[in-house]
């Protein structure tokens, strides 16, 4: 039961009319979270299909951003063709889903 | 805005010159249907010259990988014998359908194009440019605000601030130097992401003097009296400044937008067109959608399915051009390619 649990992390999202809303995964599903939230339903366009060639999945980190990995130079590429840029904004595509995200929390910007 | 300029009658108009716009060109020149094409970007190839030009693809049949804007080149020879016309940097706001069933198409530059049949190909919509939320920015907009560098002459003399930190900015911040009377680029970070060498060269004439450099920096209001004349700078080093200005150019890449395709009366779920998956019709008569902004049952998002389509359209696209003829199938390795 508990490794089933611990699979699961849960994602806090404030979507555009600034409401926190919140979004549960099984990390097992390998996913990205610019998968995890097209899959969720929510308006993240992830044109270039995840490979930090658009923007069009950026989100802004609000809460956890210590638990991500650093980004990558390709994702910094993208990131700074983008104009007025929260400080910890990262390209969701780019973010793979694991055990210690849970709680993080994020705002869709792209 | 530009005087109307009449285009004489053309066959087929098609939005968008993406991978699916172009094939179809060739798909019509088959059928003896001539093509004038629109884009709003300034270069053919869509998402593969704006997105991906030097990521290979792999599922082109024939070809075990190929780059995109080699792809887009291959496409423009191939289809160079029917002669397509293109007009580019042009986006169609409006689309008409007269009392015989024609359609006369208008862009935002007010050229005008009548034919006999529209196929949208229009992708993931425009691409637009990502604007900042600068105070001002809409307002001076063609004032002295632009997004593209479409004709850099008319910069010519003038003091220009470019923004932004990709290979754009660089390129023309190099370009402009020798034809503007003084070139700033201000850009939110010191480093540069761009190609190295021209980050180099952009260093090197900042210390020569020959342009401004402003790092750590963000143009936060543009001022002026209907014509942009000074905009203020936020940087790290001083809380805020005021230099002067005659053109304001953010350069932020470009971002995909439905646009106005929504507006002309077409069917539209989720951003697409649904039209007939046996010959990609939409809910009106002799406007097809080919290509990413189409949808059917089973419908990917693929090149080799866009190419696929545009065969079915134009079979069908015939009946409108020549009501009078029939159509027979024929082999291209039969007949070669006829042009007109
Ligand atoms: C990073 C990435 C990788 C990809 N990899 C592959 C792959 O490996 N294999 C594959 O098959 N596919 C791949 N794709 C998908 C492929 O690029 C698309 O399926 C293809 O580009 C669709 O072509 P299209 O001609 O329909 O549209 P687009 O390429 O989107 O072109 C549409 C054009 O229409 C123009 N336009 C739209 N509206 C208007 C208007 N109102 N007025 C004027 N112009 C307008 C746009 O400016 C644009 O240039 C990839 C896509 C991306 C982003
Ligand atoms: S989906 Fe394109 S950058 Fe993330």
């Amino acid at each position: 039961m508990a490794s089933i649990r611990s699979d699961l992390i849960s994602i806090r999202i404030i979507n555009a009319d600034e409401r926190e809303e919140t979004l549960e995964i099984h990390v097992t599903l390998n996913l990205s979270l610019m998968e995890a939230l097209k899959a969720g339903g929510y308006p993240v366009l992830g044109t270039c299909g995840g490979i930090a060639l658009c923007a069009t999945c950026a989100v802004e980190v609000l809460s956890g951003n210590e638990h991500l990995s650093l980004p990558t130079d390709q994702e910094l590429d993208m990131l700074d063709l983008l104009p007025n840029l929260p400080r910890f904004t990262r390209l969701a595509c780019q973010i793979r889903l694991r055990p210690g995200m849970d709680g993080l929390l994020v705002r869709l910007v792209g | 805005m530009k005087e109307q300029t009449k285009i004489p009658e053309t066959d087929i108009c098609i939005i968008g010159a993406g991978p699916v716009g172009l094939f179809a060109v060739f798909e019509a020149g088959l059928l003896k249907m001539r093509c004038h094409l629109i884009d709003a970007l300034p270069q053919a190839g869509g998402q593969l010259s704006e997105i991906y030009p030097h990521k290979p693809i792999y599922d082109i049949p024939g070809y075990p990988q190929i780059m995109g804007q080699e792809l887009v080149d291959r496409l423009i020879e191939q289809i160079s014998p029917f002669d397509p016309e293109f007009t580019f940097g042009e986006r169609v706001d409006s689309v008409r359908q007269e009392n015989d069933g024609s359609l006369t198409v208008v862009t935002n530059e007010n050229t005008v194009i009548h034919c006999k049949v529209l196929v949208i190909a229009g992708g993931l919509g425009c691409f637009e440019p990502r604007k900042p939320a600068i105070d001002g920015l809409r307002e001076f907009e063609g004032k002295g605000v632009s997004y593209m560098i479409r004709n850099p002459e008319t910069l010519r003399g003038r003091n220009v601030v470019l923004a932004g930190g990709g290979d754009s900015a660089l390129d023309w911040t190099v370009f402009l130097a020798d034809i503007a009377g003084k070139v700033t680029l201000v850009h939110r970070g010191d480093t540069f992401r761009g190609s190295p060498e021209v980050a180099e060269k952009v260093f090197k004439m900042a210390k020569a003097g020959k342009i401004d450099l402003l790092l750590h920096s963000n143009v936060t209001t543009l001022y002026g009296d209907g014509h942009l004349q000074e905009l203020r700078i936020v940087s790290q080093e001083l809380p805020h400044f005021i230099i002067p200005a005659d053109h304001f150019i953010p350069l932020f890449g470009l971002t995909p937008k439905l646009g106005p395709i929504a507006e002309w009366g077409l069917d539209v779920i989720q951003s697409a067109i649904p039209v007939s998956p046996a010959d990609y019709s939409t809910n009106i008569a002799r406007i097809y959608a080919v290509g990413d902004i189409n949808t059917y049952p089973g419908k990917l998002k693929l090149i080799l399915c866009g190419f696929h389509e545009t065969a079915l359209a134009m079979q069908s696209a015939f009946k409108y051009v020549y009501p009078e003829e029939k159509l027979s199938f024929k082999y291209t390795t039969v007949y070669g390619i006829n042009t007109f």
